[in-house]
């Protein structure tokens, strides 16, 4: 066996990666210190409840009370970096082609499935897959849809009167402040799943959002491997590709000539 | 980044070397910046406080921000109005500071339109004014709010039938209750908005004692701890006149 090294994550958007994690967790605990001051959320129906938000041992734990000033101070400095550093990545993703990668295509959500159902070792094979499988591709194309979810509820929060069609649009002032709560409780579970399925995947994966390569053992069959081959074809390279397959354009075409068989059309690509 | 290595077909250990030296070069600074993240958190968050109770990086950002989105202010922003029939009929008190004792027919509002030149009005001239109805969702820097009625002469009309055109190109208007325990300022704009009133009726009545008896501010383009109850002294300036929550560290202009 031998190692060869692949490259995985792209500088920037290990940037992001890293940056959001901190600010996230400072926009958290500060939305905590705010949320505080009228904490009125619960599970549960009439005057029966499931679980209150927060109870007070949670409270106490995190030295929450009385700091409603503090939250809005640090929240409403931190936002600027939540929102501009995800702004940046989503520029990034779109201009560097990784939003390929990432965007959930046809297949992902039948296939995020299969991976569910594999990672629970209820099915043994797990769907073949690029960077990122259909259940990643889904979530962390979620989390950026929840990101600009956070800015909007938060915006129509912030500013319900100058902002009003942003706050007539989250449902009311009201709502937007639930939305919001929600959105954060998804950012927590997000989080639990997430660092789950890191310390599942191993330290070969994780350190490559540190340090953007992979560790890939292989067979040394052929006595010489080209060089190009040990390294995933640039993003660039892998929109050609993907676009010189694109099943939808064989479609186009033989929409507009009228005489191709349909066998044709429907034929997948030969990748 | 560089491009990857060739593989090395003789041997593994040239590979093996460079997935450490890599390694150890991306988890430097990764640590590096990971320790300078924290250090700077902890001193923004350990900054000794200011006078109004704040990380003074965190009051810039703070009137940064107030900058930034007074840009988006526009007197033809109205706050949603509601039916009288929506409006609770418990109206929440929640703040009494400047309100101790009781307040009769004794009481004059004093508006200082210029140093040693103040005009005394009585409940009666103010209610001698047209009067405006607004019932709105008026909203607490806490994060509750709640539908209420509220009646009384819009500010902008006072300004005018009070002559105080030259009054009203400055920028702030100061409150202060009758025992000075409690001021605001607010931004002349927001002053002028339609909807604000110098309100001494709610719920179609006079004012209760606790919500400010006998005239108190309504400022729905600001959350509740700028709508000052029982106004004593209003004063105009062109530096912002002092406000008490935002010396308890709550950002000044609490615009909505």
């Amino acid at each position: 066996m031998k190692k060869r090294i692949v490259k995985k994550h792209p500088l920037a958007i290990r940037w992001f990666h890293w940056i959001n994690f901190p600010v996230l967790t400072v926009m958290i605990w500060s939305g905590l210190l705010i949320y505080w001051a009228n904490d009125v959320y619960k599970l549960g129906w009439n005057d029966k409840t499931l679980l209150k938000f927060f109870p007070q041992s949670f409270y106490d734990a995190l030295h929450i009370p009385f700091k409603l000033s503090t939250g809005m101070a640090f929240h409403f400095f931190f936002m600027w970096f939540f929102f501009l550093n995800g702004l940046l990545y989503v520029l990034y993703t779109i201009f560097s082609g990784e939003w390929r990668y990432l965007l959930p295509n046809r297949h992902s959500f039948k296939e995020a499935w299969q991976v569910v159902l594999h990672d629970l070792h209820i099915r043994k094979t797990a769907p073949p897959q690029d960077k990122y499988n259909a259940a990643q591709r889904i979530a962390y194309s979620s989390i950026v849809v929840m990101g600009m979810g956070s800015v909007i509820t938060g915006l129509a929060i912030y500013k319900p009167v100058q902002f009003h069609l942003l706050c007539a649009m989250c449902g009311g002032y009201e709502a937007a402040r639930i939305e919001h709560f929600i959105l954060t409780l998804g950012y927590a579970l997000f989080f639990l799943v997430h660092v789950g399925q890191v310390i599942l995947a191993g330290w070969n994966n994780f350190q490559a959002m540190v340090t953007g390569f992979e560790v890939e053992k292989y067979e040394d069959l052929a006595p010489a491997a080209e060089p190009e081959s040990i390294m995933l074809p640039e993003a660039s390279e892998l929109v050609k590709t993907i676009e010189a397959v694109e099943p939808t354009e064989t479609i186009e075409l033989a929409e507009s000539s009228e005489q191709i068989e349909t066998t044709e059309t429907t034929e997948p690509p030969q990748a | 980044m560089k491009t990857p290595p060739n593989i090395d077909t003789t041997g593994n250990q040239s590979v093996e070397r460079e997935i450490k030296r890599r390694t150890i070069i991306s988890f430097s600074v990764f640590f590096i910046c990971l320790a300078i993240g924290g250090i700077l958190f902890f001193k923004l968050y350990n900054q000794p406080q200011s006078a109004s109770s704040v990380q003074p990086t965190l009051r810039k950002a703070l009137n940064a921000d107030d900058k930034i989105f007074s840009l988006f202010f526009s007197k033809k922003n109205e706050t949603r109005s509601f039916k009288k029939e929506n409006a609770v009929k418990n109206v929440r008190v929640n703040g009494d500071v400047g309100m101790d004792g009781v307040l009769d027919t004794t009481w004059r509002l004093k508006v200082a339109r210029k140093p040693g030149d103040t005009l005394v009005l009585t409940l009666a001239d103010i209610k001698a004014l047209p009067k405006t109805e607004i019932v709105f969702d008026f909203k607490c820097v806490e994060g509750w709010s709640q539908v209420t009625w509220w009646g009384g002469v819009r500010f902008s009309d006072f300004m005018e039938k009070y002559n105080l055109a030259p009054q009203m190109s400055m920028k702030y208007v100061g409150m202060i209750t009758p025992d000075q325990a409690y001021y605001v300022g607010n931004d002349m704009p927001s002053m002028l908005q339609p909807q604000t009133l110098l309100c001494y009726e709610m719920n179609g009545k006079p004012l209760p004692q606790d919500q400010g008896y006998p005239l108190r501010l309504i400022i729905p383009v600001k959350y509740g701890i700028k709508h000052l109850k029982r106004i004593g002294v209003m004063y105009f300036s062109n530096d912002k006149p002092k406000d008490y929550w935002a010396e308890q560290g709550y950002d000044y202009y609490a615009g909505l």
